[in-house]
């Protein structure tokens, strides 16, 4: 039986909108773990007293935290103490918390091989910290760290059907229903694996045209 | 909260339960992942495109899709093909597939990277095919892996959790099956949690040990 006979339209149409689903919670889980996950490497750079403690013992039981079990604790635990989230909440919280850490470690070793001259010789001109970090460091932090946020942002995202389990229907979760339903679990699967390999062609694409625009930046000034 | 942990404490027969299968499913799954990701790793480095590219396209693959689509593909589309496992045996079956193609895309990384002076000397010595591999490239590819295996057995453990979608009972099944019986999630889920990450600080110790041995061996 080929694809076309097993799906119907409204297969498809099921499946377009959890590839909707699936990217914009991956995004904004992404929107905010990228600059949360630099807050924290900037802190830990800095020494803060306490929290240079606490943030990699944040960073190492997330790193062992199967984003299904994450995902059931934020999801159960959080009303239980009194905070109501609805299970988007849950799912975008979820997969900020996981990727907060992992882009914690990759912004932390950019920052520590960051050249210590440079630092030195802006201090040197009177330029103030917030100063040094936004328009010395990270123009250039960004560039060497790329790669490796990227290659998270895909790793989050073949993570993402994790919150299937607190009842978000996603691209896996729609194909599963249609298979069920067809008893042709086939045809669905493949279109969910295209569009998975898609999405994560779009990030890498996206890195490519990220490190152009960087260059030719650079070439202006 | 001391109510709560005491309820999990008074169940920890079944969490044990469900960690022992979740030790279990990723000892077993890492090893044969191994085992095939080895071989594919051959068949990766192959100078016969008609080798190579069936490989290339099965490993890329499975470092395109999420672990749980391969899971459910498992599941659902080998008993409509005339195969039928239970639920254990499907999930270790999605593990080692999904795992071979990055075990073998690790280890092909190792093996190019591999310095030729001990192969060129090997062959001089008159090892070749079989002997060459097995004893030459695949100890020094081994060792030189063993950080980034450590690092995907870590994956591996975090991608049995997927499992408790097709009921497979390992761990956090068993802490969502107590905290939906009892209804105490936080000491529930946070258990679970202690746990793997205790299992991952025991592979991060075990990998810290055999990279000693290893530059002790250089």
């Amino acid at each position: 039986m080929s694809t076309a006979d097993a799906m119907t339209a409204a297969d498809l149409l099921s499946l377009l909108q959890g590839t909707v689903v699936t990217v914009a919670l991956s995004v904004s889980g992404i929107a905010i773990g990228v600059p949360a996950g630099l807050a924290l490497a900037l802190l830990l750079w800095r020494r803060v007293p306490l929290l240079r403690h606490i943030i990699p013992l944040y960073v190492s039981i997330i790193r062992a935290t199967p984003l299904v079990t994450l995902g059931l604790l934020i999801y159960f635990a959080l009303p239980a103490m009194g905070l109501q989230i609805g299970p988007v909440t849950a799912a975008v919280v979820t997969l900020a918390i996981n990727t907060t850490a992992f882009n914690c470690e990759i912004w932390r070793a950019g920052l520590i091989d960051f050249p210590r001259d440079q630092i030195e010789s802006a201090q040197a001109f009177g330029m103030s910290w917030p100063h040094i970090v936004w328009r010395i460091m990270l123009p250039q932090v960004v560039r060497t760290c790329l790669p490796a946020l990227v290659n998270e942002m895909t790793l989050l995202l073949k993570g993402s059907p994790a919150i299937a389990v607190i009842g978000i229907v996603d691209v896996t979760r729609a194909a599963v229903r249609i298979g069920a339903n067809t008893y042709e679990p086939l045809p669905p699967f493949l279109v969910a694996t295209a569009i998975y390999a898609g999405i994560v062609f779009v990030f890498v694409r996206m890195q490519r045209w990220l490190e152009a625009f960087s260059l030719r930046d650079e070439a202006e000034t | 909260m001391i109510r709560e942990f005491s309820i999990v404490f008074q169940n920890a027969d079944r969490l044990l339960a469900g960690l022992a299968n979740t030790v279990l499913l990723a000892a077993f799954g890492l090893l044969l992942a191994l085992v095939l990701g080895g071989l594919l790793s051959v068949l990766l480095m192959s100078e016969s495109k008609s080798v190579a590219l069936p490989a290339r396209a099965l490993v890329d693959a499975m470092r395109c899709i999420p672990f749980l689509l391969l899971a459910y593909l498992v599941y659902y589309a080998l008993p409509s093909i005339g195969l039928n496992f239970d639920n254990w045996t499907s999930g270790l079956l999605a593990i080692v597939i999904y795992n071979a193609g990055y075990m073998a895309e690790i280890l092909r990384g190792v093996w190019m990277q591999l310095p030729t002076e001990t192969i060129d000397a090997a062959t001089a010595f008159g090892f070749h095919g079989r002997r060459l591999f097995m004893r030459i490239i695949l100890p020094q590819v081994v060792l030189t892996a063993i950080p980034m295996i450590g690092n995907q057995a870590i994956q591996v453990i975090k991608d049995t959790a997927f499992l408790m979608i097709i009921a497979v009972p390992e761990l956090t099944h068993a802490a969502s099956s107590i905290q939906s019986k009892y209804y105490v999630p936080f000491a529930a889920f946070i258990c679970a949690v202690a746990l793997y990450w205790a299992m991952c600080g025991v592979i991060e110790f075990a990998v810290h040990r055999v990279e000693k041995i290893a530059d002790a061996r250089r």
